[in-house]
Formats: C-alpha cells, structure tokens, sequence
C-alpha cells in the first residue's frame, strides 16, 4: 500500500521569545498514514496534534527528525507547493480560512493559486460544492451561513485544489450537533467514495469511533495506537491521560465492573444493543 | 439585525448599466469628471445632462437613491453657490450691506452647482451600479499595467477582498464584544463626547487583539492553500469587453467631442 504520510523521529521544538528552543512539542514521533486511510488522532489540549497537523502540510517543519508527504520531504523548498496541494489542510475557526465575499469565488481560491486556466476552475467549483451539498449556496456571501455550513464550504475549498489527503485540525470544535454532524457525515463521504485520505484531530470521541485507525497523543508522544475497537477499551489509560471514551464503551466499562458480561470493545448503541438484547 | 448591512451602496440589478465591464465603467467615470470640466458654457451641459438621465433610467436606480447621494455634499453646493455670488466681481444687480451681487457671480454659481451636481451623480451611479468585487477585480485589472513600475496591483486588491470579506465578521464581533462589556456594567450611550470616546477603550482593545489574531489565523489558511502572491495566479472569472462595452466608450467618445465642440459656440 502506498504511503501518504510517513514521519521519522519528527521532533518539534517550539523557540521562545530569547531565541532558545524550549518546548517539545513533538518527541521523535514515528508515524504512518498510508493512502485512503480514515485516521483521528485525539489527545489532550497541548498534545502536540495540531502541531502535527501543521507538519504534514509543510506550514511547520520539524526541528530534527524527517517528515515525508507522498515521499516528498517537507524540509526541502522545492516540495512546498505540492505538499500544500496534495495535503490539503481545514483549520478550527470557519470564519478565519474563507477568503472571498461569494461561496464560489472562496472555493476558487485555491485552484487559482495553482494556476489552473478559468474553465477548469469552473469545474471543479461546481463538482466541488455539489460534493459537499452546498450548491444552491455558491451565489451566497459566506457570513450569512451557518458554522457547519462555513465549514463544508472550506472543505470544498481544499477539495478543489484535488488533494489526495485532507487534514482537519478539530473542525467541529465551533459548530452546533447539527452543524458537527453535517461537516463528519461530507469528511465520510470523501473518504468512502473519492478515497481521500483523512487525518481528523478532534476533541469528540464519538467522531473518532468511525475512523480506521485511532491514535492518541499525550506530551507530544503517541501512546495509544489502533482500531477504535482497541483503543476505546482501554479505558482506564485514557481517563488517565485526561481524555473520554465513547459513551458506550464506558457503559460497557461499568457494567463489566458491576459483573455483566459484555464486549469491552462495544463502540456503538447499535453493537450495545445486539449485545445486551441476546 | 447588524449583519445585514450592505457595503458601499451598490444597489443590485440587471441593467445593461450593471452588465457593463467594471473596467470600462471607471474609465467612464474618469472620463465623466474630466469632460465636467472640459465644458466653459451652460450649453455643454445639455449632452451631458441627456447623458446622464438616459443612464439613470436605463439603470433603473430609482430616483431617490440619486438624491440620496447628493445630501451630504448639499453644505458644499451652498457654500460654492454662495461664494461665487458675493466675490465675483462685475455688473452689480443688487446690494446687501458691503456684499454685492453681481450678473457675473449669479451666472458663475449656477454653473458651479451644475457642475457639481453632475459630478456627484455621474461617479454615484459608478458605484450604485457596480458590486464591490468586480469594483476590486475592475481596479485590478486596470492597475496590472502598473506592474512593472511597482504597482502592487493584486494585492491591494487582494486587501479590499479581504476588508470587504471581514468586515460583516467584524461588526459581529463589535455586536458581541460590546454587549459582554455591557453585561460588565461599560456604558456606551452617556456622558459627553470625550467621556463617550473614551468609554470605547473596552471595546476596541478586544476588538484588535482579535482582529489580529483572525489576521495571522487567515494568513496561515491562506499558505495551506498555496497562496503565493500574484505571480502564476489565475481567475476563475474572467472580465471580458463586449459589445455593449464597446457601445459604452463610444458614447464617452461622443460625449468629449461634443463638449470640446461646445466651448467654440
């Protein structure tokens, strides 16, 4: 399989105000996304995730250690531009990353920035927001949508570049249920039926619970790597660290306590039910 | 409430005024003001007169809007019209304590205030008729030939884009900001006009700090999407001269011709 991103021994130090490399972010992190993989990396705040999200699209580079996009290495200049255009990156606050006045002249901007002649820039904008289901919005001004709406405009944005990985830096954290559930369902959607490779940092385990694999950052090291299914069990570690479980794993958690025999690996409402219902 | 403000005056519309190529309607506008002033008779102004009301009606910007327009100049048009009655010197028609009126001032301010008014109507219509974005896309456009001199064309449009993007934003946070401070017992609406100036300290400190801190986060989303300034950059709208463009600018040509005629009569 190929890889889409790779780090090795990727070392983030942040420098403070004197010139002095003080905070470790990232401690020799050794990672592997390969491509079409639906990946959540969830952590406590100060984790070091989004200072790992801003590696794999070259806005940060590593202070020692190696970090490959498609097996372009982000130190070197040249790769710049490429790695921007394959990893696409959809940052927290959707008010902070639109551009333009009209929907459809936001999504343009970064196929523009390509270079890419006006005909084809027109395709790719209306696949693109059909794509994310906010064509009969392309006309509109951007501050009259709703957060989850913003926030699939700026995922059309990044679509329309055609990156083969997007990356989303807790893009749910502003919005509403409703607007959280719309903006998960479209990074789904992308995943399962354009095979783009998605990396979610994300703050809710209940987004986490429909990755492929789920990986959890404490201190700026990966302690916890696996299926969701593996991971959410471990329950007690990962209250340790400061971090939550879906719901259901941590229902199943208690009443395994309480002597009930049920999967520790129950991720879901539906699984729960099968289980306590035989 | 706050948020459905309109910026700039632009009133939307399908005119041919409002089709018409942003480029060709600022050089128009350009035009316009400098044929005002190519005009030394009060028979000039009937083109430019005929000019203007078929524009307005074409446009269909109601009336009112054009009068809107003209109010906060109405203290300008006065004070012209005024001085130029009472300092210009020639036949006295009539008296008023040392001020004279005379034939050559009441002629002259006439022809100022036609002026003016012509002015202010003929740049308004530019911007009633013309969204602020192809208003950017028009001046950058006409600008890119300056370029090579060190014209940052792209990116002072880049800039309006992205004042006009923000500004909505902007008073949002102005609308939230305010009422938090409120709720802490700020008051904005009493005391005189420095203690009111001053009471806005709580309320632009936060409002710059955040601005500035969208400005980096922007920045930063703007890279991630290889924004590299305007080299190698394309649009996806293109602007193109048609033929009601050219119909345009035949017009202003005639309109010029008409009026460096108009100072031989």
């Amino acid at each position: 399989m190929q890889k889409m991103i790779e780090t090795i021994d990727l070392t983030f130090k942040y420098k403070n105000e004197d010139g002095k490399e003080d905070l470790c972010a990232l401690n020799k992190i050794n990672l592997t996304i390969n491509k079409g993989e639906f990946v959540a990396i969830i952590g406590p705040n100060g984790s070091g995730k989004s200072t790992l999200a801003k590696h794999m699209n070259a806005l940060l580079l590593p202070s020692s250690g190696k970090m490959f996009v498609k097996g372009m290495d982000t130190a070197k200049e040249e790769n710049l531009w490429n790695i921007r255009q394959s990893a696409g990156m959809v940052f927290q606050n959707p008010d902070n990353q639109i551009v333009a006045t009209i929907v459809e002249e936001d999504v343009a901007f970064g196929p523009e920035n390509l270079g890419i002649p006006p005909k084809e820039i027109r395709k790719r904008v209306d696949d693109c927001l059909k794509a994310v289901n906010m064509e009969e919005f392309k006309k509109n001004a951007p501050h009259l949508l709703s957060g989850g709406q913003k926030q699939r405009v700026a995922i059309a944005g990044i679509l329309a570049m055609k990156p083969e990985c997007i990356i989303l830096d807790e893009p749910t954290a502003m919005l509403d249920p409703s607007g959280r559930r719309e903006v998960i369902d479209t990074i789904k959607k992308l995943n399962r039926e354009e095979g783009i490779t998605i990396v979610l940092i994300t703050h809710y385990m209940e987004e986490a619970v429909d990755a492929d694999r789920v990986i959890v950052m404490e201190n700026g090291n990966i302690v916890l790597s696996g299926t969701p299914k593996e991971v959410f069990q471990r329950v007690k570690e990962l209250k340790n660290i400061g971090l939550d479980v879906p719901q259901m794993t941590e229902l199943a958690y208690e009443l395994r306590k309480e002597g009930i025999d049920v999967a520790a690996d129950t991720l879901t409402i539906d699984e729960m039910v099968v289980q306590l219902c035989q | 409430m706050i948020k459905d403000i309109t910026i700039g005056q632009y009133l939307p519309g399908e005119s041919v005024v409002h089709k018409l190529d942003p480029r060709v309607k600022i050089m128009a506008s350009f035009v316009f003001i400098i044929d005002l002033f190519i005009i030394n008779n009060f028979l000039g102004y009937i083109p430019v007169f005929l000019f203007i009301a078929s524009a307005v009606i074409i446009s269909k910007i109601p009336f009112k809007y054009i009068f809107k327009g003209l109010k906060p100049i109405l203290a300008i048009i006065i004070i012209t019209a005024l001085i130029n009655i009472f300092l210009t010197t020639g036949t006295v028609i009539y008296s008023i304590g040392p001020l004279n009126i005379t034939r050559e001032g009441v002629k002259l301010a006439g022809f100022m205030v036609i002026r003016l008014i012509l002015l202010i109507v003929g740049t308004s219509l530019l911007t009633l008729t013309t969204s602020p974005i192809s208003l950017t896309d028009g001046i950058e456009s006409l600008l890119s030939p300056f370029k090579r001199i060190g014209v940052p064309a792209h990116e002072l449009a880049m800039m309006m884009t992205i004042a006009l993007r923000f500004i909505p934003t902007l008073i949002d946070e102005t609308d939230k900001i305010m009422k938090a401070q409120m709720a802490r017992g700020a008051d904005f609406e009493s005391g005189n006009l420095i203690k009111r100036a001053k009471n806005l300290v709580p309320l632009l400190v936060p409002l710059f700090i955040s601005s500035f801190r969208r400005a980096d986060e922007l920045a930063l989303a703007m890279e991630a999407r290889c924004y590299r300034g305007g080299v190698n950059r394309t649009r996806m709208k293109q602007l193109k001269v048609e033929r009601r463009d050219f119909a345009a600018i035949a017009v202003m040509v005639l309109l010029v011709a008409l009026s460096v005629l108009s100072r031989f009569i």
